[in-house]
């Protein structure tokens, strides 16, 4: 079957397998490779990417359910030149070892910024309950977020700094 | 003195630097290159068979429904692989038993061929056109299984059916290390002996990149290049080579590009990999195998799995005489390639501690049983000394009334003491333990905390403290000790540093990094010896084809041995640059004097910077006949010493009882790690080291049913810690420099998983007031712990 979707605000006209699922999609139709994929029963997070806007993990997502729709992945929020604030904070706070996760949480990350009342150290981590980091003990990834949150919508943030 | 650590201060790249990792931008905006990634033109997919069973004989594999489908290639068996030479996958450490009898080797073909030993275990791979086809094709291969009675107990492994004909009790080992009767006589002496059951869970690395092999048989020149994920390409390669004789060692090249984390279980040579390369070569096309969560559950190396006794002799004034301790170490299936190691010299060699323990006595019986090959995670067997150790001092502190930070303190080894020769075959260089739990009391506000458990108490909750005081083994390993011990390979590190014409120098290192972070903090080595910007400093590790050697990262071993080994290659391209400078200016080597990135002829005014005399030594103009020109220059290093990282970790904890959940409220390290190169990149490693040993007191633990299946197989059955199971870290140092390293450095990649579960499980204890719990410390294990208690006094659980 043919989907029409936009992918990094780029339209793509993909013929896809009905059971093809977006993660798939992404990494081996489209060789964006930044999303990766890191277990088989959606608990990782490692592939989540934006489905119009809202952080979805993409192995969740059949291909043919987002036809007509806007998908964002690590590699349309910023670039090597001009990062995204969030990608910013993570380098400046260490929020990355092996890097593997790192894509899926910097796009959870902007989307519990983005489309969070209130963002404090606890609302972080529960946020944080559908993306598994092996590396940093999660300690850092905690710090990058709330900074990057400091930046991107200082008003939700609270006074509370995250050491 | 290097211009780092000059009065001024430390530089802002140089050693002691917080440098933000150069690795990260392509990380974080999605440009990191992992095995999967790897795409070949005309790759195949392989999806491997795995047995279903945990001990059956295989009858038939028919695989002619599966090799009818369309875009199916082959279908391949281990018998085949067998029949093609390719060898059993070896394990590199032979242990000898107490008895001087040699290791028994369970025969571990690469692939199974007549019979099969846990779930899991892969007996034949599918080649096809798509990832789709082959999976669906694999699932078309009928294997005829005789299912046979499965040893899966540890507990009972011994007095079980035998797995394999030649390895009676399915005992592969019964080690022992120390003086058993001087031991035993400190307990006839004892005033007082504690003793404790304890049972190291069996963990499941759950590195978040699954393992994967991309491989292309060049049939122009015979030759294999396989990407694989790999703690350490170049050992890869000589096991492939030597050992499983897939191609001599010049026709493999071993590329590990990004690895997403390792842990340990990525240092191993796998059947997947092995055969992803030799299918490329009987399919003539390149193969790309990518590992599914539920299959890196089964067939990744699992860590730890012991049961032990431990008894703890001390006298009247609370003075350790003597330690007794007897373990049960599961080996699973086969001898993964450093299995033997991790529960004897890995393990035992650490029982003393920090404390002046005078008799020491352990005894090891390393068991099969028909569950996934156990090997290092990290910490490798230093985690279970600590945890035997640290759980016997502070049950001994209780039942004698003692404060555990001062019994610790009683006994430890003085600074005074060093070079300290314990009773289990080591000798400690250096060390400052009442040093680091100073500053761990204090950042963990010890005084107090009778106070903030009375205020805890009001509110119905139990709080409690643990302490537990590690030191590890780390810098693996000079050579001729672990061969001696043995190790089937040395343990040194290569380097070499290529200065280039125009003065920027590429570094070319054996150790290898998947998250340490090493791109960074090695260049903070090399730029801070050759004084040059960090930026004309380039990293280049894990490819066999560019790096001429090495031995890979594990055992916390890269900057202390690889690091060491770039510093050795530096001073050797100084001495070339002195030589060269001595000729351009028409003097002697040993009269230039090098500071800063200057080399200065002494006492005149003349001097060339670094960029100057590189350019020189590739425009060699003027050069007589016994001066090479170029400058690289490259050094094998090997160290005379473990390094000995230590320090104090305390958990202080809260436990609801009527619901048996814990909240960790403060986590303290203070770790000693000699010298630090990158103290942002070390505070990381501690994070994440915490994590994992907290994850294994409170969450994490491989369950196989009885017949061998595993249930916990998936990461909703096995428990990682997520965000909001671990607090806020309180990380700090204290610095006693190793003192026979360049670097001063010790390590720092492990010690987080080797203090922690201890400090937690004392926590817990402490709380609930009861003598021992079993790891992980779940909700329902202690919500029944503090039923029990309420009910009696305490008592085991």
């Amino acid at each position: 079957m043919k989907i029409s979707v936009t992918v990094n605000g780029v339209d793509e006209e993909l013929e896809i397998t009905p059971n093809a699922l977006l993660a798939d999609v992404i990494r081996d139709q489209l060789y964006l490779s930044g999303t990766h994929i890191g277990c088989d029963t959606s608990q990782c997070g490692a592939c989540t990417v934006h489905l119009n806007g809202m952080a979805v993990k993409a192995c969740t997502v059949l291909a043919a359910q987002v036809d007509g729709q806007a998908v964002t992945t690590i590699e349309g929020i910023g670039s090597p030149a001009d990062l995204h604030p969030m990608q910013a904070a993570f380098k400046e706070h260490h929020a990355l070892q092996c890097g593997f996760c790192t894509p899926g949480m910097i796009m959870r990350g902007i989307d519990l910024v983005n489309n969070s009342e209130v963002l404090d150290e606890a609302a972080i981590r529960e946020g944080l309950e559908g993306n598994i980091c092996r590396c940093t003990g999660y300690h850092n990834i905690v710090k990058a977020m709330f900074n990057a949150a400091l930046e991107m919508a200082p008003g939700k943030t609270t006074e509370q700094e995250v050491v | 003195m290097s211009k780092a650590v000059s009065s001024a201060g430390v530089s802002n790249s140089g050693i002691g630097a917080s440098v933000k990792r150069r690795e990260d931008v392509r990380f974080i905006t999605g440009q990191g290159s992992y095995v999967s990634d790897v795409e070949m033109q005309r790759q195949t997919y392989a999806v491997f068979i795995r047995s279903p069973h945990a001990r059956a004989r295989i009858l038939e594999i028919d695989a002619s429904a599966a090799l009818a489908m369309p875009g199916v290639l082959a279908v391949l068996s281990g018998a085949e692989m067998a029949a093609d030479g390719i060898a059993d996958l070896p394990c590199g450490w032979a242990v000898v038993s107490k008895d001087d009898s040699p290791m028994k080797v369970a025969p571990h073909p690469t692939m199974a061929v007549d019979s099969v030993n846990y779930v899991g275990e892969p007996l034949g791979v599918v080649i096809a056109e798509s990832l789709q086809i082959a999976r669906d094709a694999a699932e078309q291969v009928l294997v005829d299984y005789e299912e046979l009675d499965a040893v899966i107990s540890l507990a009972g492994a011994i007095s079980a059916e035998q797995i394999y004909p030649e390895i009676p009790n399915n005992l592969c080992y019964e080690w022992a290390l120390g003086d058993e009767a001087e031991t035993n006589a400190a307990f006839e002496s004892a005033d007082h002996i504690s003793q404790l059951d304890l049972s190291n869970n069996r963990l499941i690395p759950n590195a978040m990149e699954p393992r994967a092999a991309v491989a292309e048989f060049d049939a122009t020149n015979d030759s294999y290049t396989i990407y694989t994920t790999s703690q350490n390409p170049h050992l890869e390669r000589l096991v492939l080579s030597a050992f499983v004789q897939l191609a001599p060692e010049h026709k493999l090249r071993i590329i590990a590009p990004d690895v997403g984390g390792g842990f340990g279980s990525k240092i191993f040579v796998y059947p997947e990999e092995t055969a992803a390369a030799w299918a490329s070569k009987k399919v003539s096309r390149p193969v790309k195998w990518t590992c599914d969560r539920a299959e890196s559950f089964l067939s990744d190396a699992h860590g730890r799995d012991h049961l032990t006794r431990v008894e703890l002799a001390l006298d009247k004034q609370g003075l350790f005489l003597g330690l007794r301790v007897k373990t049960t170490a599961n080996l699973g299936a086969y001898l993964s390639l450093f299995a033997s190691a991790v529960p004897t010299y890995l393990y035992g060699t650490l029982l003393a501690g920090q404390y002046k323990t005078p008799a020491i006595y352990v005894e090891v019986q390393g068991v099969y049983t028909n569950t996934t090959p156990v090997d290092a995670y990290r910490g490798a067997g230093r985690p279970e000394a600590t945890y035997v150790v640290e759980r016997i001092v502070e049950t001994a502190a209780r039942e004698l009334g003692i404060d555990p930070a001062e019994l610790r303190r009683r006994n430890f080894i003085q600074p005074s003491d060093f070079p300290y020769e314990t009773p289990v075959a080591l000798v400690y260089d250096t060390g400052n333990y009442g040093a680091s739990l100073d500053k761990a009391l204090e950042l963990a506000r010890y005084d107090s905390f009778a106070e903030r458990k009375a205020e805890a108490q009001s509110r119905g909750k139990l709080r409690g403290l643990g302490f537990s005081c590690y030191i590890e083994a780390c810098g693996l390993a000079p050579s001729q000790l672990a061969m001696q011990l043995g190790a089937g390979v040395g343990l040194f590190e290569s380097g070499e540093v290529r200065v280039n014409p125009t003065g920027n120098v590429t570094v070319f290192t054996g150790s290898h990094s998947h998250g340490q972070g090493h791109e960074t903090t090695f260049a903070q080595v090399v730029s801070d010896r050759l004084g040059i910007d960090l930026d004309s400093v380039e990293i280049v590790h894990g490819d066999t084809g560019r790096v001429e050697y090495g031995l890979g990262t594990y055992g916390s071993r890269s900057i202390a041995v690889g690091g060491s080994a770039l510093v050795l290659a530096t001073d050797k391209i100084i001495s070339k640059c002195k030589v060269i400078v001595a000729h351009l200016l028409d003097s002697e080597a040993d009269l230039i004097d090098f500071e800063d990135g200057t080399f200065t002829l002494r006492d005149s005014n003349q001097s060339m910077d670094f960029a100057e005399v590189a350019a020189a030594a590739y425009f060699p103009a003027t050069f007589p006949e016994d001066l090479e020109p170029g400058l690289t220059a490259t050094a094998f290093y090997d160290p005379d010493n473990f390094t000995f990282p230590a320090g104090t970790h305390i958990c202080e904890l809260e436990i609801d009882p009527d619901t048996g959940v814990i909240e960790i409220i403060q986590f303290v390290a203070v770790d000693d790690f000699g010298k630090v190169i990158n103290p942002m990149i070390v505070e990381g490693q501690v994070h994440g080291g915490l994590a994992q040993g907290i994850g294994q007191a409170l969450l994490e633990e491989a369950v196989y049913d009885e017949y061998g299946q595993l249930q916990t197989g998936s990461f909703m059955d096995y428990c990682m810690p997520r965000a909001d199971d671990v607090p806020n870290f309180v990380v700090d140092t204290t610095v006693t420099p190793c003192t026979h390293n360049p670097l001063g450095v010790k390590g720092c990649g492990e010690a987080g998983a080797i203090g922690s579960p201890p400090a937690v499980i004392n926590a817990v204890t402490d709380a609930i007031g009861i003598k021992n719990i079993s790891m992980p410390a779940t909700s329902e294990k202690v919500w029944r712990a503090c039923q029990q208690s309420k009910s009696s006094s305490g008592g085991a659980v």
